[in-house]
């Protein structure tokens, strides 16, 4: 018997596969999300775009908060710990959390390293800007890979900027020789064996998601035609006027993602998405993406 | 022509099953329509989330076609998919197809932290095979007929079964790469016989 092995990790990522993950804030919302046939909630205090307004320090939240979400949906339930917080993970582990992800969306805890994932039984989610900063984040032990985006902004363009880098290093080193590898391997800052496996597998070796940005059906199309697998949506749903019809409409294009009649069904008649902001319109020192390396 | 089976892929890890059908060199689509099922002589139902899958059927008028596909052909369920064939899911929030008569509860055997891989011995017409088998927040069947025949235990717990054409599963043989349910399932699918009497 083995509990907590890296294949049973990766288990849970594989089954989490063509759906939508929603950030919730409170059992209400939760009930919402899965009412609407989300795959898994987030349970976080305040979703990216308030934390973007509100500013001061991000962590981990109460785990009274995400006890009730818990107790309220049958289905897995996320939550987040600070980069390097390995003393919040280990509080999230004790409440027998789904998942955790070690999130740029809270405050780093730690400025140069990530928590060392192996020694945990649950998986850990981890942002990546970049097919290097993914295999370093799977060699610490990561279950699952999801792109950084810009959370909180409601623009999709930072998301599609970091899944298409992931997928053109991908094929890149899938067409490399043996011996250009331990290069790549040194050019992306990753681990060799990792750069090895994903040049023979042409993907990667962990499931491989969206994140930050999604607001509308059709950028969820938009994510899992350039190949991701299964789309978080953060702000995107409870920014929007109305939360339930865009959930279910978010739903259904990650399932129908190929078929454009499906598209323009779901995408009609939907209230205002969140209104969202330029990347040019957040200061630089405040992009969320920056964190981690 | 030639005969081929589908995949429920609303939700889940269709792929997987897909690269266990690949390797027997049976083939095999995704169904996502209704329109699918009128190609395909068997479907599996993967594993997921069932709530999830209960909606999207819904909403896409695959139930029933799923219901009255299941008079003639074969299903196999995992997991989720499990959930989906049972009785009874004692949970208003799932709708099932009611294609074994069985009910289970839905992650009974805890949150994630319990999910494990577990050696289980299979029993089935003459064959005893040791096989590994993943269980990712599992549902445990509670309660099955006379009519079902279980051919695995989990700790005294059955955990694989089959009735009549169906085949439903508590576990992931697809993650370990174990080919024998599909076998069974689609015994009059796949013609090499051989493989599944091999041993």
């Amino acid at each position: 018997m083995s509990k907590g092995s890296f294949e049973v990790k990766v288990g849970l990522a594989e089954m989490l596969k063509g759906g939508v993950i929603m950030d919730v804030t409170d059992s209400k919302q939760a009930k919402i999300a899965e009412d609407a046939g989300a795959v898994a909630v987030m349970a976080l205090e305040r979703i990216p775009a308030d934390i973007r307004v509100d500013g001061g320090i991000a962590r981990m939240s109460d785990p009274s908060m995400i006890k009730e979400i818990q107790d309220t949906v049958s289905i897995p339930v996320m939550a987040k710990c600070r980069i390097g917080h390995f003393a919040e993970a280990q509080i999230l582990e004790a409440l027998e959390i789904d998942f955790i992800d070690e999130s740029e969306v809270l405050t780093p805890a730690d400025e140069k390293n990530h928590i060392w994932k192996h020694s945990f039984k649950v998986p850990f989610v981890c942002g990546c800007r970049n097919l290097g900063e993914a295999l370093r984040r799977i060699g610490e032990g990561a279950a699952l890979i999801r792109t950084k985006g810009e959370a909180g902004s409601g623009n999709i363009v930072e998301a599609v900027r970091h899944m298409r880098e992931v997928q053109s290093n991908i094929k890149k080193l899938s067409k490399m020789d043996d011996d250009e590898l331990m290069a790549a391997s040194k050019d992306m800052g990753a681990p060799f064996a990792l750069v090895q496996q994903v040049s023979n597998l042409g993907k990667l070796p962990v499931p491989n998601f969206a994140a930050g940005g999604i607001a509308t059906p059709a950028d969820a199309s938009l994510m899992m035609q350039l190949g991701a697998e299964t789309a978080f949506v953060g702000s995107g749903i409870f920014k929007s006027e109305d939360p339930a019809s865009r959930a279910t409409a978010i739903v259904e294009a990650v399932t129908y993602f190929e078929d454009p009649d499906k598209l323009l069904n779901v995408s009609t008649g939907l209230k205002s998405a969140m209104k969202g902001l330029d990347i040019s319109e957040i200061p630089e020192d405040q992009l969320l993406q920056e964190r981690g390396w | 022509m030639v005969k081929k089976i589908g995949i429920l892929a609303l939700q889940g890890n269709f792929q997987k099953h897909k690269l266990i059908l690949d390797q027997l060199g049976v083939e095999s689509t995704y169904v996502r329509y209704s329109s699918s099922l009128d190609d395909v002589n068997g479907l599996i139902i993967p594993g997921g989330e069932s709530t999830t899958m209960t909606k999207l059927l819904d909403r896409s008028g695959l139930f029933e076609s799923i219901v009255s596909f299941a008079d003639k052909n074969p299903i196999l369920g995992t997991c989720a998919g499990l959930i989906m064939m049972a009785n009874n899911a004692m949970d208003d929030r799932v709708n099932t197809f009611k294609l074994l008569d069985i009910d289970i509860e839905r992650n009974a055997s805890g949150r994630q932290i319990d999910s494990l891989v577990e050696s289980l011995t299979v029993s089935y017409d003459n064959i005893q095979k040791r096989i590994d088998a993943t269980f990712i927040r599992a549902p445990k069947i509670i309660r099955h007929g006379k009519n079902v025949n279980v051919i695995a235990y989990y700790k005294g717990t059955p955990c694989a079964v089959k009735s009549g054409k169906h085949v439903g599963l508590s576990f992931h043989p697809e993650l370990n790469g174990v080919s024998l349910f599909h076998e069974i399932a689609f015994n009059n699918i796949i013609n090499n016989k051989e493989g599944l009497h091999a041993a």
